[in-house]
């Protein structure tokens, strides 16, 4: 028995980080205390190492490892957009940790593992890898949230995060067992034919997709399973957070398409309309949540709940131009999530300042980062002109395509009302006179390549959308 | 067959009743014809030939928690060799090959929490020999 | 033979006692014990499986489930140890500091 060249090829990327990730840990140790900074340059270029060896796959798609593994678009898709995801926390966290005296090699590695388990979770064609992926994924962002480990708040969002991402991970690994038991196999093609069938048991299988759909659902923090998010995003430090609401959410929502859209297709009539109550139920609350905080973070935290909601949108519609319009809305989402909190980072300082009235005045101070956070900000509501714009509207599209009239009305209403809370910040910047408290810290050069690329990004998509909407047409999943 | 099947286990459940039936017949005896002298310190808890120094029901130092989990994880991986092990001729040089890399990785876990100090049972200062 | 369903009940106990666990109990151990419970539910139902359809998928799989559990307990507890240096209590209720 041997591994053919190819299918290592086409996990190229996952073992790329792999190599790094190790290597920071053994370097580590080994490293003075001054040195510690080096960890983070193996990081980038390990992350930019395996950004480019995603091409590997890329030019020899196909499944690997007797089917566990299916590299097609959809799964190159989100490797390029996990791998960028890393790379922009990687290097928006060197000043962070740096000014919060926070051990360095541990981060980056625990960065780099999360991504493995992202990749997984992308290309995973069979439950078991997908629950690994996602278990991968979960034990390094429970460490990363709990990373202040001498600060109370870091280590109560660590403790919710753990208790109920693994109450979450528990329910989902009891749906996959029953889903084992009705079509006696994990792999994903094969479930679909037995239901598709008629064969297996289908209560069984029910309960199983229910299962699954809860403990999914709780990571991607849909209502009503939406409770942590506010205060494990809080608690989080910030470069963290950044990461939490880009990469682990687009991760969880690869694996919820390619398992509801693969697998439990044939059963697409009992889950279609639990995504529509969903949808709803998540934008409706993760804006109104949203309208009633005054710590930034906690607003940022339940725009994300609201924004999983628009996603769900798409996921209704049942289409292949859902997909693509989901695809697409992620990486304009990643974009302003990570500059927003980025921004949210630097002028927090040592997670002091998280208070909305903190940002008074802030264009005062800092002309430029007031106008990136407006951008990004303004990309939230959906303002023309912004990838979230367009995200919004190819959402949309895709919900009127499939008749669900109801569902994008609700949406359009709910970002009128995001445009409330998001504006709150951006008058708060230019009209509020600056408290004097907070000193003028230079902004670092790591932090301006990031929110360079990030508001370029989220500006080029809302001027040229073209290019990654044709990436993403032609990434998205077959549907029978 | 239902039938059959449970009567496998009866030699089970008569071995149980007379390995309970012993024990006890050994415990009620000594109670009924052995001699009773109490004393203080025959009724002190038994510690190991020890004086006993106080409640055992005390916080721990938080070193063996942390050797405990280090223990926990270490123990499972035990559980991917034997599966391997029993099938390592079938296998042949591929299982080898990742069975080393495998370890490879748990073996970098360990030069991580050794040179991290965590195996330092006792600060270097505070050590007595 | 012991039928299928049979084990089934067992682990559907099991993940209920476990379930409940969880939702009432205010010690952080036990809350960490009764998620073992649920895993190990998981655990007799794969197995279960496994023997009904003549496969070994579900073996491997429990194999998997009890690796990644130890990972998840060690982490878990490395969590708790922080939050206990810090806070001095085990109690679930005495996670409060975050809210709204």
């Amino acid at each position: 028995m041997s591994v053919p060249v190819t299918d290592l090829l086409r996990i190229l990327p996952e073992l790329v980080l792999a190599v790094f990730g190790t290597l920071i840990v053994l370097v580590e140790p080994f490293l003075r205390r001054t040195q510690k900074s080096l960890t983070g340059y193996i990081a980038l270029i390990g992350a930019l190492l395996a950004l480019l060896s995603t091409l590997a796959p890329a030019m020899y798609p196909g499944p690997a490892f007797n089917g566990l593994v299916l590299v097609d678009g959809f799964s190159i898709f989100f490797h390029f957009l996990l791998l960028m995801i890393t790379t922009l926390t990687i290097v928006a966290s060197f000043r962070y940790l740096e000014r919060e005296g926070l051990p360095q090699g541990e981060f980056y590695a625990l960065l780099l593992f999360a991504t493995i388990g992202m990749g997984l979770m992308a290309s995973g064609n069979e439950l078991v890898l997908v629950f690994l992926g996602l278990e991968t994924v979960s034990i390094a962002t429970y460490v990363l949230v709990g990373f202040r480990r001498t600060e109370v708040r870091s280590n109560e969002a660590a403790m919710k995060y753990f208790l109920l991402g693994s109450f979450a991970t528990a329910f989902m690994l009891y749906g996959i067992a029953l889903l084992f038991g009705a079509t006696g196999t994990t792999f994903l093609p094969d479930i679909a034919r037995q239901l598709a069938e008629g064969g297996g048991m289908r209560t069984l299988a029910l309960m199983g997709m229910g299962l699954l759909f809860v403990g999914l659902g709780f990571k991607l923090a849909l209502v009503p399973f939406q409770a942590w998010v506010p205060d494990v995003y809080e608690g989080a430090p910030t470069p963290v957070t950044a990461f939490l609401s880009a990469g682990p959410k687009a991760a969880v929502l690869a694996a919820f398409l390619r398992i509801f859209f693969t697998a439990l297709e044939p059963l697409s009539g009992s889950w279609v309309w639990v995504i529509w109550a969903t949808a709803i139920l998540t934008m409706c609350i993760g804006n109104l949540g949203a309208l009633m905080q005054d710590n930034i973070k906690r607003m940022l935290a339940y725009s994300s709940i609201a924004h999983a909601g628009y996603i769900l949108i798409a996921f209704a519609a049942h289409s292949e131009l859902g997909i693509a319009a989901v695809l697409f809305y992620l990486v304009a989402y990643a974009l302003m999530k990570l500059g927003a909190f980025s921004i949210v980072s630097h002028v927090s300082a040592g997670e002091a300042h998280q208070s909305i009235d903190d940002y008074a005045g802030l264009h005062a101070r800092h002309p430029l980062l007031a106008a990136c956070l407006t951008v990004f900000l303004l990309s939230l509501i959906g303002i023309p002109l912004t990838g979230g714009f367009f995200g919004k509207l190819y959402i949309f599209t895709a919900g009127i395509d499939a008749n669900l009239m109801g569902l994008v009305i609700v949406g359009v209403v709910n970002s009128a009302l995001s445009a409330a809370y998001y504006l709150r910040v951006v008058k708060v910047m230019y009209m509020s006179e600056p408290q004097g408290n907070l000193a003028v810290v230079p902004v670092p050069a790591s932090l301006v390549f990031v929110l360079t690329l990030t508001v370029l990004g989220t500006i080029g998509l809302g001027v040229f959308p073209s290019p990654i909407l044709q990436f993403a047409q032609q990434s998205v999943l077959p549907l029978p | 067959m239902n039938q059959n099947y449970l009567s496998s286990y009866v030699p089970i459940l008569i071995y149980f009743l007379l390995a309970m039936g012993v024990a006890g017949a050994i415990m009620l005896l000594s109670w009924l014809i052995g001699p009773r002298k109490p004393t203080p310190t025959k009724l002190s808890p038994y510690e190991c030939g020890m004086l006993p120094t106080g409640d055992a029901r005390e916080p721990f130092s938080v070193k063996f928690y942390l050797v405990a989990i280090l223990f926990i994880l270490f123990d499972v991986e035990a559980m991917f060799l034997i599966v391997w092990a029993v099938v390592l001729r079938q296998l042949g040089m591929y299982g080898f090959i990742i069975m080393s890399i495998f370890l490879f990785l748990l073996m970098v876990g360990f030069v991580y929490e050794w040179k991290k100090g965590v195996l330092d049972w006792a600060p270097r200062q505070s050590r007595r020999g | 033979m012991v039928p299928t369903w049979h084990y089934l009940a067992l682990a559907a106990a099991l993940f209920t006692v476990g379930v409940i666990g969880v939702l009432t109990r205010r010690n952080i151990i036990i809350i960490f014990m009764s998620l073992e419970l649920i895993l190990n539910a998981v655990n007799i139902n794969l197995i279960a499986f496994a023997r009904h359809w003549g496969s070994v998928d579900g073996h491997i799989f429990a194999i998997f489930i009890i690796t990644v559990a130890a990972a998840e307990a060690a982490v878990g507890l490395g969590i708790l140890i922080a939050f206990f240096r810090n806070r001095d209590t085990v109690n679930a209720d005495e996670i409060d500091l975050l809210k709204w």
